[in-house]
Parts: C-alpha cells; structure tokens; sequence
C-alpha cells in the first residue's frame, strides 16, 4: 500500500510551555480509517492540527512524500481535509450554503464548480436541501454532518475528523458512523469512543501525554483491557 | 437556546421581500437623507415621510405593532440624550417653573430641536427597521458588498451575526450556573462574580476566534477572502427604487421651494 502520511520525530510545545506532543513518529497508508485514541489532553487534536500545516514545529510532516512547508498550504489543504471538533467553530457563515463553498472558493474554483461541489457535498452527507439554513438554527448532529460537508466539497484524499461524535446522542451517533463508513476516502479520527473505534477502524494507535504507546490492529488493542485502563480508555477495574 | 432574530420577519411574502438588497439599502439611505435634511418646521413635509413610509411597511406586510414596538426600543437613548435641550436652549420662553431654590424655563426654539431630534430619530429607525426585516441578513451583507463596503467589514458583521448568539447561549449557561448555585451573599460578593463571568467569557470568546481562524485556514483561507457574485438586480427593483427615491428627491425640492 502507498504511504501517504509520514510524520518523523514530532515534538510540539505550546507558547505557554505545555509540552503536547513529544518525538511522534507514524506511517498512514491509503486506504482504511485510522483511530488515534487516548485520554483528554493526550494530544490527539494537536497531532491532527500538524497534518494540514496549521500548526508546524520541528520534526518532519510528510504527505504524499512532500514535506509540509510554506510553498505547499493550499496544495495541502485541499488533499487533507481537517474536521474540527465543535462544529460551532467550523461553521462560521451566515449560512449553510456559504459554508460549504468557503473551501472550493478559496482553492479558486469556478462559480459553476463551486455549487456543484456544494450539492455533491451536501448530498454526500444526507443533508440535501439545507442550503440556506443558518448554522445556528441546527441540531448538533446536523451541524457535524454539514462541518464533514465543508471538508468534502474540497474533494480531499484524506479526511481527519477530531471526536466526530462528541456530543451525540446514541442515535445520531450512529447514523454518523454509517456515514463515515460509506465515504471512501482515507480517514484518520481521534476520538475516546471506543465503540465508534471498533465500528470504523482497522488500525489503532493509542497516544498518551504526547507519546505514542501502542500502534496495532484494533482488536488486539481494545482486547487488552489493562492496556486500556492503564491510559483511562476503559473503567477502573475494581480493588 | 432560540433567540429572535434580527431578520425574524424576513421569510415572509411580499413584493418588498422580492427586492434586491441593494434596492432596499438604497431607498433606506435616501429616506434618511431626505429625513434629516429637512428643516424642523416643515411638519406637513414630515407628515408625507411618515405617509411613505407607512405605505413602505404596509407593501411589506410586517405585523404593525411588532414594528412600533421596536421602534420604541431605541426611543429611550434619543430622549436621554435630547431631553435637557429645551431647558438650555436659549429664546422665548414658553414656560417657566420653579423648581425648589432653582428657576427653570423652557424656549420654543428648544421644543422644537427636541421635536425635530426624535421625529427625525423615529422615521429613521422606522426606515432601518423596514430594511432589516424585510431582508435576511446574509442577503443584506451580500447587498453591502456589491456596493462597495470593504470586505473587512461585510466579514465582522457576517461573523458578528453568526457569533452574537452563541455567545449569549455561552452567558445564558453561566447565569444558570451561578444561580444554581448562589446562595445569597453580599452585594460586593456579587459584584465580584459577575466580574469573573465577564472576564471568562472574553477569554473563551478569543480562544472561540482562534480556533475559528484555525479552521478557516484548515479550508484554505489564505488572507484574501473570495465570494460568488449571486444577487440579480431586476425590472421590478429598478422601476422601484427609481420611482421611490424621484418621490422622495421631489418632495426634499418642493419643500425647498416653499
């Protein structure tokens, strides 16, 4: 399989001297869904914010063998698509349909192109219709389903989605499972719930205070509950 | 939370919806205009504006008193400011009152700023109102732009009516945590927790910007902000604004004349 993601050695310290992340080093190959689980504050969100260049430090970030530097953010930016975790955050215009075509527009498409990429996307995401709703007016998972609508209308290789069902109830939760599970692209998800991990991934790698500590087939991760309890994934297990 | 919005009235049906922004914006600008430089004692001509204008309501079909009752809602501030003048404009004396050890009179000349100040203010608001509630914000904003209005601030106001309410869900679940749990206290104590309240809240505000400008980047926003051209200037908003604003230039000469 081709490798398209190669980060080597990646440390990254925040201005105010938090040190999240420390000498990562990782492979992601096309094809597949990639969960990158651990505890609150393990770094996961700061790993995914240095894989489309927005936020960069010393070690080396590759995709599809190209170095991430200044030259190359929108090539870049169009290939990894980054879905954040609050939604509330991701959709920041007036409305839905101005939303999804902020990407396409600002990678330069046509007018024509543009509404095309928004209807596909909107489509893409069971949400057709929605066009000039205002984000506000949204439930929360309609407002996940059109943040992953914003992403997919700049046609990414890659989709990076941070805790996409935080927040959800049971119901939506799942529905957005079998949506993820349905785009065919490259996935990489961080995320807690382990439930959505044993759904959609084939590989884990588990990250703890900036480490990576294991890195392996999902179901010999999740079987070993220690491991789990040790980096507070599972419930303590009673004295 | 549900909020009522700025453009609550603005999916209604009426031939005034079906305008161009830009149409709109245009006759509001004109209307203020003419309202303002028209002088205070010509109160036939103001009576005319408020004819036109009322007529510019009822083509819109908005509910009339949901309109008087936001038009009242700015009506303090002008009084507050307006209202000493009759006391210190000087010329004749209308009346004059004793006051405790102070004499106090009151001028025509300073009735009538007072009436010119908040007839003017009324019809204004009237027209702002006619414009924001016919028009869904997002369209407004498009209007603006194509006007000319620089990016920058077409960008603030769109970002300002997409935030504004998620900023007062954010005040609204603080309040609600502090009540649950304020079990009196003295004033000052109060005081002091709602200085925190506002403090916390600038701060989560900043961090809410960053992470929005990062998922603007994520999307590549690269500094120079694009957007499709989607607003159609047609038959309809030419006749109109044109006729509209000949009917007001009219009415600005002839009471110039006189």
């Amino acid at each position: 399989m081709e490798e398209i993601v190669r980060v080597d050695n990646l440390s990254f310290c925040y201005p105010d001297g938090q040190q999240a992340l420390t000498d990562i080093s990782l492979t992601i190959h096309q094809g597949g869904t990639v969960a990158l689980v651990g505890p609150n504050g393990a770094g996961k969100s700061t790993l995914l914010l240095h894989l489309n260049g927005i936020l960069r430090s010393n070690g080396v970030v590759k995709v599809f063998g190209r170095t991430v530097d200044d030259k190359n953010l929108k090539w870049l930016r169009s290939k990894v698509g980054l879905v954040f975790q609050n939604p509330d955050d991701q959709l920041f215009s007036p409305t839905v349909f101005d939303d999804i075509a902020f990407g396409p527009i600002n990678i330069g498409h046509s007018e024509t192109e543009v509404r095309e990429s928004v209807t596909r996307a909107l489509d893409g995401v069971g949400m057709t219709g929605y066009e000039q709703r205002s984000p506000h007016h949204l439930s929360v998972g309609e407002k996940k389903r059109i943040a992953i609508a914003t992403v997919l209308a700049m046609n990414p290789e890659i989709l990076v989605i941070d805790e996409p069902t935080a927040n959800l109830d049971p119901g939506s939760k799942w529905s957005l499972i079998g949506l993820l599970e349905r785009l065919p692209m490259t996935k990489i998800v961080a995320s807690h719930d382990l439930e959505l991990v044993q759904a959609l991934c084939q590989r884990t790698i588990i990250l703890d205070q900036g480490k990576v500590i294991v890195d392996g087939a999902t179901e010999h991760i999740l079987a070993d509950i220690p491991l789990l309890v040790a980096h507070g994934l599972a419930p303590p297990e009673a004295d | 939370m549900k909020h009522s919005f700025l453009d609550r009235y603005s999916n209604l049906d009426s031939f005034i919806h079906k305008l161009d922004p830009r149409t709109k914006f245009i006759i509001a600008l004109v209307f203020i205009l003419a309202v303002i430089s028209t002088p205070p004692i010509r109160w036939q001509v103001f009576a005319l504006y408020l004819f036109f204008m009322a007529a510019l309501l009822l083509l819109s079909k908005l509910p009339i008193f949901y309109v008087l009752k936001r038009s009242l809602v700015v009506m303090p501030f002008v009084l507050m400011i307006a209202i000493f003048i009759p006391f210190i404009k000087e010329g004749e004396v209308a009346g004059s009152y004793n006051i405790g050890l102070w004499q106090v009179s009151v001028t025509y000349t300073g009735l009538q700023v007072l009436w010119n100040v908040l007839i003017k203010a009324w019809l204004s608001i009237l027209s702002l109102i006619w414009l924001t509630s016919t028009t869904k914000l997002p369209n407004l904003l498009k209007g603006l732009e194509q006007l000319g209005m620089p990016r920058v601030m077409v960008m603030i106001l769109s970002f300002m009516y997409r935030y504004i309410f998620v900023v007062v869900d954010e005040v609204m679940r603080m309040r609600q945590a502090r009540d649950s749990r304020d079990f009196g206290g003295s004033r000052l104590c109060q005081l002091r927790t709602i200085g925190n309240m506002i403090g916390t809240l600038f701060i989560r505000s900043y961090e809410r910007g960053e992470r929005v400008y990062a998922a603007m980047l994520a999307r590549g926003f690269d500094g120079h902000s694009r957007t499709l051209d989607r607003l159609n200037f047609s038959q309809a908003d030419a006749y109109f604004g044109i006729s509209f604003s000949l009917v007001l230039i009219l009415t600005s000469v002839v009471n110039l004349l006189y």
